[in-house]
């Protein structure tokens, strides 16, 4: 058997209920959302691309890494994992919870990915952890060739201000007491960004572009008075703010209605593509990627077992679980009332313990007895940029 | 028309008295619902499902006007019971509901098992011991282990917890298990385990459904018939094949547009616009701002119009409206 060993007293590993995130402000999620800045330098060196730089003023401009280093992939992730600390009565230690146990992928500047997964395999842990507010248990997550762990102070605020965050849950990401207006202008103040009228303008540019206009309409309203389609808007609105190099979005669409889920994956697909964004798209639904990402990434029980072109993923899927995924999904079609869908028995394992060797053998149907569920399966490439984890696959 | 109806629904409505005005939530619903018969409720958030759920079995919230309009059950409109005879004779006993989110107002400190009895208790008089004989042959049925009878509600997963509401649904036997959303919060294979015991249920026990969400795949997993709801009112109503391939209405059309197929190479189409307040919906018809294929005449309220048996519209191109 071959298994990582869980290191639950790495000083990563963190405990239900206490400070578990990095300069995360208790209560006021603006916030934790991070949102950068394009063309203007207004936070620190994380703008490379320096396209017409100008400086909205009152910014300080504080030493930060240079990002600058053509031909490598925006973000990289080795390794990575993120345990938390399971304990009772505060104190005893259970063990740890394997949310995020060994991903690796890169993502390209201006290129866009989803992760796919059941509730709980790890997707907004990984999200959370690319996004600072959990530090890795180990591995490295590398971003415009800094390590994120060795980011402090500005640059990390820097960081922050480079990646923009959609929250799952757009009911509670915004504050209910809070204008429009309010919520936008907090994470341009918390950055630094220029004068009150740079800050309105900055505002209503990304109400604007968002679909929100007039913005001084939207603006003097509080959350409840707004859809939950426009609610999304303003997510997507503030984390465009800071004018990011990467969004990751996490579950964006899926408490939204049909005709609402399509504008709002078309209003980000949009934005990806006008501002040569990456964008990390999550979703537990496959039916949601085929038009709005280039790259699909599985995720079961903390890991990824299946990436590949979204196309290639959906139309020749290699893993049985990414099968299993595709076949409970249906096209509205009459007949479908009259038939059992396949679906593989049980439910995904407890984190806590996950199961030994590949970790969809207990209720694998294409299970290889005395192989899969001893070992880890290792990586197959039946075509370069497609990889699975399978023993299908790889021998 | 065919069979007489289990459930007829006509003209329905029902509103809420607010600080703004009258929230017209359900404006003149018609329905009809045959034995063993699933019946989809389809519409986007807001458009007056639930309401139309809680107005069926009576669970209306205080600022609720009483409703109008008739509904029979089996010929006898029980919408003019007394409370306490529609306590006694229908809900629960012949409908039954797993309401909005049910499976996350399960009582955290009751047994699981002890609550999927309580409705045999309650509205049957059964023993405990008798009615949690019946809850454990009720988990069977719905795929949970019936050693689960006896744990609280966080030891079970989402799914789990699902299960056993629904569970709680069929253990009185009813004629009409009435489900509002009950797999809206649940990942895809989730989904699909639960439309599995939807669909085996129904083959076996001959039960009607009336099955209420906005998820337009989800529901092709259960339905004989398609009700599609917009604004308060149903804007078609046909059978399945029919909705699903070659909708009348054009919401329906724009509707199935909207919606994702996994093979297909054009994107997903949004409805331009949103929908109308029901504070104050419009004169002619609802969908109208939105509808490209709008004449004159819908500035006017648009008559339910049969285009074949079983199958209605709403809409003025199919009311003598083309010009
Ligand atoms: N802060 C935390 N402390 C302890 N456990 C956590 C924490 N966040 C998530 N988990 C656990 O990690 C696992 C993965 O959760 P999550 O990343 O939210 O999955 P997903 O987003 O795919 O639904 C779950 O078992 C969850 O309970
Ligand atoms: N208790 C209430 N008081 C006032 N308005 C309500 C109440 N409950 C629901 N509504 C309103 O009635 C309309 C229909 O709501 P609902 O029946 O919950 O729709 P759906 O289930 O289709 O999402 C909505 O506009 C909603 O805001
Ligand atoms: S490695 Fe074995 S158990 Fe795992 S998915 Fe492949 S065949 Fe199934
Ligand atoms: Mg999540
Ligand atoms: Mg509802």
């Amino acid at each position: 058997m071959r298994r990582t060993t869980s290191v639950s007293e790495t000083p990563g590993s963190e405990k239900p209920g206490s400070e578990r995130s990095i300069g995360e402000r208790p209560g006021n999620p603006s916030a934790g959302v991070a949102t950068a800045t394009r063309g203007t330098v207004a936070t620190g060196g994380v703008e490379a691309t320096g396209t017409g730089a100008v400086t909205t003023g009152g910014a300080a401009t504080p030493t930060a890494p240079t990002y600058q280093q053509p031909h490598q992939p925006l973000l990289t992730v080795e390794a990575l994992q993120t345990h938390f600390e399971l304990r009772q009565w505060g104190f005893l230690r259970v063990g740890s919870v394997r949310a995020v146990d060994g991903v690796s992928f890169t993502l390209d500047h201006g290129e866009s990915a989803t992760i796919v997964g059941e509730s709980g395999c790890g997707k907004s842990s990984l999200a959370r952890t690319l996004l600072g507010l959990h530090r890795p248990t180990a591995g490295r997550v590398t971003f415009a060739g800094t390590d994120l762990a060795t980011l402090r102070g500005r640059a990390l605020k820097a960081y922050r201000a480079a990646v923009g965050y959609v929250q799952q849950d757009p009911y509670g990401a915004l504050p209910p007491f809070m204008k429009i207006r309010r919520i936008l202008e907090e994470p341009l103040i918390v950055h630094g960004v220029g004068t009150r009228r740079a800050r309105e303008e900055r505002i209503a540019a990304a109400l604007e572009e968002v679909g929100l206009e007039p913005a001084h309409e939207t603006w003097q309203k509080f959350p409840h008075q707004l859809s939950g389609g426009q609610q999304q808007r303003v997510v997507i609105a503030r984390a465009l703010l800071l004018r990011p190099k990467l969004i990751i979005a996490d579950e964006p669409v899926s408490m939204l209605d049909a005709s609402v889920r399509a504008e709002i994956l078309e209003l980000l697909r949009t934005i990806q593509r006008q501002h040569r964004l990456a964008l990390l798209y999550i979703t537990h639904d496959l039916s949601t990627v085929r038009h709005y990402a280039h790259r699909a990434m599985v995720m079961y029980a903390g890991r990824i077992v299946e990436q590949g072109p979204v196309e290639r993923l959906l139309d020749r899927p290699h893993h049985p679980y990414t099968r299993a995924l595709l076949a409970a999904l249906v096209d509205p079609d009459a007949a479908n009332a009259h038939q059992q869908r396949p679906i593989p028995a049980g439910e995904p394992p407890s984190l806590l313990h996950p199961p030994s060797g590949c970790r969809f053998h207990p209720r694998c149907p294409a299970i290889m007895v005395g192989r899969c569920e001893h070992f880890d399966p290792e990586e197959a490439h039946p075509r370069p940029g497609h990889r699975v984890a399978c023993w299908l696959h790889s021998r | 028309m065919s069979a007489p109806a289990l459930l007829e629904i006509a003209d329905l409505r029902l509103s809420y008295r607010t600080e703004s005005g009258a929230v017209r939530a359900v404006d003149g619903v018609n329905l009809e619902l045959q034995r063993n018969e699933a019946l989809v409720v389809l519409g986007e958030s807001g458009c007056g499902k639930s309401s139309l759920a809680k107005t069926l079995l009576r669970l209306l919230p205080r600022n609720a006007v009483a409703p109008e309009g008739v509904v029979r059950l089996d010929g006898e409109d029980i919408l003019g019971y007394s409370e306490e005879r529609f306590r006694r004779e229908v809900r629960w006993v012949r409908i039954a509901l797993v309401m909005q989110a049910a499976m996350n107002a399960l009582n955290p400190v009751i047994r699981v098992g002890e609550q999927v009895a309580e409705p045999l208790r309650i509205h049957r008089g059964w023993s405990r011991r008798r009615a949690l004989e019946r809850a454990a042959e009720a988990f069977s049925e719905v795929g949970i282990a019936t050693d689960f009878l006896s744990r609280y509600p966080h030891e079970l997963s989402g799914g789990m917890r699902q299960r056993a509401v629904i569970a709680m649904a069929l253990v009185t036997e009813p004629d009409i298990v009435l489900l509002d959303e009950p797999t809206s919060a649940l990942d895809v294979l989730t989904q699909a385990a639960i439309m599995n015991v939807l669909k085996r249920i129904k083959a076996e026990r001959g039960m009607s459904f009336i099955l209420i969400t906005h998820d337009v795949a989800t529901s092709s997993e259960l339905a004989d018939r398609v009700a599609l709801m917009y604004a308060g009112q149903i804007v078609e109503e046909a059978a399945a094949e029919r909705f699903f391939t070659a909708p009348a209405h054009p919401y329906s059309q724009m509707l199935m547009a909207a919606v994702p197929k996994l093979h297909q190479q054009q994107p997903p189409r949004p409805i331009p616009g949103r929908p109308p307040s029901l504070l104050d919906p419009p004169a002619g018809c609802r969908f109208a701002a939105r509808c490209p294929q709008r004449i004159d005449r819908c500035s006017e309220a648009p008559p339910s119009t049969t285009l074949a048996p079983r199958h209605r519209s709403r809409c003025w191109l199919h009311a003598g409206g083309k010009r």
